[in-house]
C-alpha cells in the first residue's frame, strides 16, 4: 500500500507547491515510486516547478471523467526515473474533481506506487478537501507569521475531522510540521515568530524548517526542485525533511541564533 | 438547493438546520397525579432553569400500556408548570399517532429499535421493571450527573466543542479561532486562545479553568467578556473565571 501524503496549508503562497516537488523529489532519489499529483485546477503550476509543463498532454481531470488512461497522463521525470507527475487541468473548474473520480485514481496509483504526494490548492475549498481527503499523512506547510499559523491550525481541525480517516473513525491522519521561509534574523528583531512559538501554537511534530533563500525563487523559475540544489541551505534543509520523513533521526540546522521569540518580546517587555 | 441560491429573488425567510440541545423528559410509566409530583419536585430543584424550556417526551423507555399514555394530560400539566412540551422521540406506531392527535412533533428514537419488538423478545425485563416502583424515573435523573465530555486532542480554529448537559474537560490547547460551549463548567488544561462559554443554559455557578488566559471571549451564564477586557488581570497566566453578582470575575489559581 502506498502512503498517501498531503501537502497542505490553508494559507496560499507558502511554499505548498514548492515543498511538494521537492518531498517526492526526494523520496523518489532514495530509490521509492512516487508520484506527485497537482490538486490546483485552474491554477496549474506543479509542472512549472518540475519543469515538464511542455509534455503535458492529458491530465488529472481526463483522467477523473475516463478520457485518458492513468498511464496516458502521467509524466516520467527526466532526472529522477522513480518519479511521476500527474499535472492537473488548466481550463477546468475545482468541481471537476469528484470524490470518487479522486479515488479511482488514487486506489489504482496505490498498486504501483510507494509515494502519492498531493499538493492541495490554498484555502478550505474543494479542490483542498479533495486533496486532503485521502491522506494517511500530511506535511503542513507554515511561514513564520501569525496568519499563516491560524490558517494551519484550521487544517489541522479539518484534517482531523473531515478526512476519510476521520470519517471512517481510523487512526487520525499523521501531521508534520514544515516551517518555510525561515530566516533566523528576522525572529531575532522580533518580526518572525520563532520555531518555538510555532511549535507551541501548532503543536505537533516538527518535520523541519526551510531557511528563507534566494535559491529557492532561482530554482523554481529553473523548473528545477530546490531539492537537487545540493549545495544550498534550502535544498539541504528539504533533503533532512525527505529522511525524517522516512523514519530517519536528523538534527535540526537552519534555525540558528534563536534566542527570543515574538511573543516573547511582545509579552514579556523582551 | 440551487433554485434559490441561482434565482435571486429574495424571500421572506429562509430554512436553515439549526440545532438546539434540549430537555428530555424520560418517560417510563404515565400516572396522572404521579407525574405532576415529580415534574413539581424536579421544579423546585432548580426553579430557574425549569421555567419556559422547551421538553422532548421521550418514550424509548416507556414500559406502560400505550392506552395510559395521555398527552393531552402530560401536555396539561405541563403548561401548569410553565413547560413546553413540543413533541416525542421514539415510541411505537400507536404513541407515535397518540402524540401526533396531541398536535406534538414527531422526532426519531435514538435507539432506532422498536420498544413493541422489544418486549416482545425479553418479557421478564418488562415484568422485572414495576418491582421497583416508583423510585425509578425520580431516583434515576437526580443521581446520575451528566458525565463530562472530556477531549484530549487540540481544539483547532473553527472547530466547535460543545458539552450540552455537563462539564467540558480538554486536555489540549484551544486555540484561536475555535469554540468550546459547556452546560456546566469548562476545564481547560493547556491554553485558551479561542472562546469558551460555561453554563449555557444559563447555570450561574459555572465556571471556567484554564492554565493559560488567552481567550478572544470568555462567557458565564450569558455574561461575557472579550480579549481587550481580559488584557489586565490574569492574561496569559493559570486562572479561573465565575460569576459574582452578574460580574465576571478573573482569579489566579495560585490565590485561588
Amino acid at each position: 500500500m502506498a502512503r498517501i501524503i498531503v501537502v497542505t496549508s490553508g494559507k496560499g503562497g507558502v511554499g505548498k507547491t514548492t515543498t511538494s516537488a521537492s518531498i517526492s523529489t526526494g523520496l523518489a532519489r532514495r530509490g521509492h515510486k512516487t508520484v506527485v499529483i497537482d490538486f490546483d485546477v485552474g491554477l496549474r503550476n506543479l509542472d512549472l516547478i518540475m519543469n515538464c509543463e511542455r509534455r503535458v498532454v492529458y491530465d488529472f481531470v481526463n483522467v477523473i471523467q475516463g478520457e485518458a488512461s492513468l498511464n496516458q497522463a502521467l509524466i516520467r521525470d527526466k532526472r529522477v526515473d522513480t518519479l511521476y507527475i500527474l499535472p492537473t487541468s488548466q481550463t477546468r473548474e475545482k468541481e471537476a474533481l469528484t470524490k470518487e473520480g479522486v479515488e479511482k485514481v488514487i486506489n489504482e496509483l496505490s498498486e504501483t506506487f510507494d509515494y502519492i504526494i498531493c499538493d492541495s490548492p490554498a484555502g478550505i475549498e474543494h479542490g483542498a478537501m479533495m486533496a486532503l481527503y485521502y491522506a494517511d499523512e500530511a506535511i503542513v506547510v507554515t511561514n513564520p507569521e501569525v496568519s499563516s499559523v491560524r490558517d494551519s491550525d484550521r487544517i489541522l481541525g479539518i484534517l482531523q475531522s473531515k478526512s476519510r480517516r476521520a470519517e471512517m473513525g481510523q487512526d487520525p491522519v499523521k501531521e508534520h510540521l514544515l516551517l518555510t521561509r525561515y530566516n533566523p534574523d528576522r525572529v531575532n528583531r522580533g518580526e518572525m515568530l520563532s520555531v518555538a512559538d510555532v511549535e507551541e501554537i501548532l503543536a505537533i511534530p516538527l518535520l523541519g524548517v526551510i531557511p528563507e533563500s534566494q535559491v529557492v525563487l532561482n530554482s523554481s523559475n529553473q523548473g528545477l526542485p530546490v531539492i537537487l540544489e545540493t549545495e544550498s541551505d534550502a535544498g539541504q534543509a528539504y533533503d533532512d525533511a525527505v529522511a525524517r520523513l522516512l523514519g530517519e533521526e536528523r538534527e535540526q540546522r537552519f534555525m540558528t541564533n534563536q534566542k527570543k521569540g515574538f511573543f516573547s518580546r511582545m509579552f514579556k517587555g523582551g | 438547493m440551487s433554485d434559490t441560491a441561482t434565482s435571486g429573488v429574495k424571500h421572506g425567510f429562509q430554512l436553515r438546520s439549526a440545532s438546539v440541545s434540549m430537555t428530555a423528559l424520560e418517560l417510563y410509566y404515565f400516572d396522572d397525579d404521579e407525574f405532576e409530583e415529580t415534574l413539581r419536585q424536579k421544579i423546585n430543584q432548580a426553579p430557574g432553569f425549569f421555567r419556559d424550556i422547551p421538553l422532548i417526551i421521550s418514550l424509548e423507555k416507556y414500559e406502560g400500556l400505550s392506552t395510559e399514555l395521555d398527552f393531552f394530560k402530560i401536555i396539561g400539566t405541563c403548561r401548569r408548570n410553565n413547560i413546553h412540551v413540543i413533541g416525542v422521540r421514539g415510541g411505537n406506531d400507536d404513541q407515535r399517532r397518540l402524540a401526533r392527535g396531541a398536535a406534538l412533533a414527531l422526532m426519531p428514537g435514538t435507539g432506532q429499535r422498536d420498544r413493541a419488538h422489544d418486549a416482545d423478545a425479553a418479557p421478564e425485563k418488562a415484568v422485572e421493571l414495576p418491582v421497583s416502583p416508583t423510585p425509578t424515573a425520580a431516583s434515576k435523573t437526580t443521581t446520575d450527573a451528566p458525565p463530562a465530555r472530556i477531549i484530549s486532542h487540540p481544539v483547532r480554529s473553527g472547530q466547535q466543542i460543545h458539552a450540552p448537559e455537563g462539564d467540558l474537560i480538554i486536555l489540549a490547547p484551544v486555540q484561536a479561532g475555535a469554540e468550546v460551549l459547556a452546560a456546566g463548567n469548562i476545564h481547560i488544561y493547556g491554553p485558551l486562545r479561542g472562546r469558551a462559554l460555561a453554563g449555557i443554559h444559563g447555570a450561574e455557578s459555572a465556571r471556567i479553568f484554564c492554565q493559560s488566559l488567552e481567550a478572544e471571549l470568555v462567557s458565564i451564564a450569558g455574561h461575557y467578556k472579550i480579549s481587550e477586557d481580559l488584557q489586565d488581570n490574569g492574561w496569559r497566566s493559570a486562572v479561573q473565571i465565575q460569576l459574582k453578582d452578574d460580574l465576571l470575575v478573573v482569579t489566579p489559581l495560585d490565590k485561588a
